[in-house]
């Protein structure tokens, strides 16, 4: 991913999120560096699609700070990143269609657009549905295609928030697959789950929220292997938190 | 889809002009009595063909059309108000006005006559009795000229209808076609134009029980709207229109004109 | 009874006949109701996305004038047109009355916050649905409008379907500011409400049949176009 100046690290400082008078995140302290890939693993509601929205700036923190490295402007910050949702968005258009929108919108020009499409098609598997309405697609070829959307933007960041939380295995090592592939073209991973599993296989660090306040940060066999807090040892073997 | 958008706008814009950028023919005001009995609709295209001057009839009752007079909305105006048209000359709001026909009022009422006025001779005495007698009458109540006349038979029959509007007396408001179609389905009594009621297809059970009276007498006069009030209006094809209705080819035109084998106008512009 | 038999047997006459001066008067309806729908289109679509999408003050009271607005009795409106565009009235000088132009302008303020207010609640609901992704992407205000009116455009083709039914039916409007002006200025139901005061029924109902005719082959023609395209863009 060429771009002059990194945006990353990124700083998080005090990060403190409320709404509606609830305190749901609390004083979150992070850094995040390039290179590594980082999941963010916690049980349900403990706050870890709150803290890829804050960082990727789809919501105002109540106070705290979230700091690009050299960022001047939040633009230029929020284009070199990129976001996938548990829930896609398909725009109601055709699979070819929805990645040309997001050409498009980057201001790409016209005559190179749909080559570039075609590829990111090609590299997600789904040159064969082209034409096919993205709305009609299956779970699985859905969130790939998202991704491919994500990948003609060339991010330096890519947020996925549980992207495989509603999928089959077979399509959830697909999507991983294809998440390799970002991490090996040198975009810098951070991605949300409660899958023990898939945060085995993917994390090369973890952030471990619970109830909205950062637990442990540690590589990931470190974490694994000697998770150091009691919610994270009881998380790690299988058993509910509350 | 910028160009494409470029040229519906464009096509869009010259569709509008095209409405905007019609020739600017003669604006007449005149009252629905004249137009609905179908009048206008054969002797104007005469005048059209002769000087190749398009017309444009807007119809609205007298009152009315003596507002769009006012504020120079119409070029010339033909309705049927004698004390209004004299008024409204004399304030200067017309340039001066002319005779061009006449024709006259009946009553109409239903069949069987329940206020049994059908042998009287005189007007007034009629709507005296349909008055007494309590018999639905529908009235135009718009301040046009067949209203101001109905008005004028209730001073002489010394009656003021207004106290009973809503009961026995409808005012409907509308033209003399709308005021029709009301007493025919109320089957009740109207006073109503010749010409109208002749043309009129929805008599239901109505049919003429007063006629001949002279205070049913009547007149229509043309008026020039006052160019000096309103510069802009087309005051010389006004002038020509006026002078072709009061003239041989017009009167001639008026007096052709028959529903049946009945004449409903009777022209009488003053000779020069 | 016998009315509507010989209603039924004008409107076929008048269909068939291709009457010259029948075929103005439905070209003049057509010509004024599209052409207001269309500029309540080029003012409506933008106004409800942008009041749907973008936090301004007094937003709440704009979105219910438009719903308000949706009532706006065509006899008001085309009082006040006409006393604007009146000789005596501040733009007289136009000498817009009694044209179709008028007619043009009245039935565009009847039809447009129709557009808008529907627009409005589409685009809203629409942008539940799109908003993290447009949000994530950075769209400028003008791509996410273009966005969300491409892909809603089925929807809002029934939102121009309403504002045209509204149109083509209403008479209280284009009776004032046009003056039913025999060749110049009658429409559809201006005739209609003609041939009623002079009585003639059947030939009124006759008109009337034939406007349904005409209403029902523009929402025909729309809903074909709708559904083979929502069947390729897969509208669910």
């Amino acid at each position: 991913m060429s771009s002059l100046q990194t945006i990353l690290p990124l700083e998080i400082r005090q990060l403190v999120f409320e709404a509606d008078g609830t305190r749901l995140l609390h004083d979150i302290n992070l850094s995040l560096a390039s290179g590594r890939r980082t999941v963010i693993l916690g049980p349900n509601g403990a706050g870890k699609s709150l803290l890829l929205r804050l960082c990727h700036g789809l919501l105002t923190p109540t106070s705290g700070e979230i700091l690009w490295r050299g960022a001047g402007s939040r633009e230029r910050a929020i284009r070199a990143q990129a976001m996938v949702f548990q829930r896609t968005v398909m725009l109601r258009r055709s699979a070819l269609a929805n990645i040309l929108h997001t050409l498009k919108i980057r201001n790409v020009p016209r005559p190179e657009r749909r080559e570039r499409a075609q590829a990111a098609l090609a590299m997600a598997g789904l040159a064969h549905l082209a034409d096919r309405p993205a709305r009609l697609m299956s779970g699985g070829e859905q969130q790939r295609l998202a991704l491919a959307r994500a990948w003609v933007t060339e991010p330096e960041v890519l947020f996925l928030d549980e992207p495989t939380a509603s999928l089959d295995p077979a399509a959830t090592r697909s999507v991983e697959s294809l998440v390799e592939g970002f991490h090996a073209a040198g975009t810098k991973i951070v991605m949300a789950t409660h899958d023990l599993g898939q945060a085995r296989r993917l994390a090369d660090e973890i952030v471990f929220l619970h109830k909205g306040r950062l637990l442990e940060f540690a590589p990931a066999e470190e974490f694994f292997e000697t998770p150091r807090t009691d919610e994270a040892r009881a998380f790690t073997a299988g058993e509910l938190l509350w | 889809m910028v160009t494409r958008l470029t040229a519906a706008l464009t096509i869009l814009l010259l569709w509008f002009a095209g409405a905007v950028a019609q020739a600017a023919p003669l604006t007449l005001a005149s009252t629905t009595s004249t137009d609905n009995s179908g009048l206008l609709g054969e002797i104007l295209p005469q005048f059209t063909k002769t000087t190749g001057i398009p017309v444009r009839v807007v119809a609205v009752g007298t009152g009315a059309a003596l507002n769009l007079g006012r504020a120079g909305d119409a070029d010339v105006l033909l309705v049927h108000a004698r004390e209004d048209e004299d008024a409204f000359v004399a304030a200067g709001y017309g340039a001066f006005r002319r005779d061009v026909m006449f024709n006259d009022f009946v009553i109409v009422g239903p069949r069987d006559d329940p206020a049994g006025v059908g042998d009287l001779k005189d007007a007034a005495a009629a709507l005296a009795r349909i008055a007494e007698t309590e018999n639905t009458f529908v009235s135009r109540g718009d301040d046009s000229g067949t209203h101001k006349a109905e008005l004028r038979i209730w001073r002489a029959a010394a009656f003021d209808p207004a106290s009973a509007s809503g009961g026995w007396y409808k005012e409907s408001g509308s033209g003399m076609g709308a005021t029709l179609n009301l007493a025919a389905g109320l089957n009740a009594y109207t006073l109503t134009d010749r010409g109208t009621w002749l043309s009129f297809r929805n008599r239901g059970d109505l049919q003429i029980v007063v006629e001949g009276d002279p205070p049913l007498f009547n007149p229509y006069g043309v008026i020039l709207v006052n160019p000096a009030r309103h510069p802009h209006i087309q005051a010389d094809t006004a002038r020509a229109f006026i002078d072709w209705l009061t003239g041989p080819d017009g009167q001639a035109a008026i007096a052709a004109f028959r529903i049946g084998d009945q004449q409903l106008f009777f022209p009488n512009a003053a000779r020069p | 009874m016998s009315t509507i038999g010989s209603a039924l047997a004008e409107a076929g006459a008048l269909l068939i006949s291709f009457d010259a001066d029948f075929l103005e008067i439905v070209g003049l309806s057509l010509r004024v109701s599209l052409s207001a729908v269309a500029i309540a289109c080029l003012i409506g679509f933008p106004l409800g996305a942008a009041v749907a999408l973008f936090k301004f003050p007094g937003r709440g009271l704009v979105s219910l004038l438009l719903n308000t607005f949706m009532g706006l009795p065509p006899v008001v409106v085309g009082l006040i047109v006409f006393l604007i565009l009146s000789r005596s009235g501040p733009l007289g000088v136009l000498g817009l009355l009694f044209t179709p132009t008028a007619m043009i302008i009245a039935q565009a303020i009847l039809v447009t916050p129709i557009i808008a207010a529907l627009t409005r609640q589409i685009i809203a609901d629409l942008w539940r649905e799109y908003g993290d992704h447009l949000n994530s992407l950075d769209a400028s205000p003008l791509d996410r409008i273009g966005t969300l009116i491409y892909d809603a455009r089925f929807s809002l083709a029934t939102a121009v379907l309403a504002g045209f039914g509204r149109a083509i039916a209403e008479v209280g409007a284009v009776m004032i500011v046009g003056g039913n002006i025999d060749h110049a200025t009658r429409v559809m139901t201006t005739a209609i409400a003609l041939e009623t005061s002079k009585g003639n029924l059947a030939t009124a109902l006759g008109l009337g049949i034939v406007l349904l005719v005409i209403a029902l082959s523009v929402n025909a023609a729309v809903q074909l176009v709708n559904a083979s395209g929502a069947r390729k863009a897969a509208m669910a």
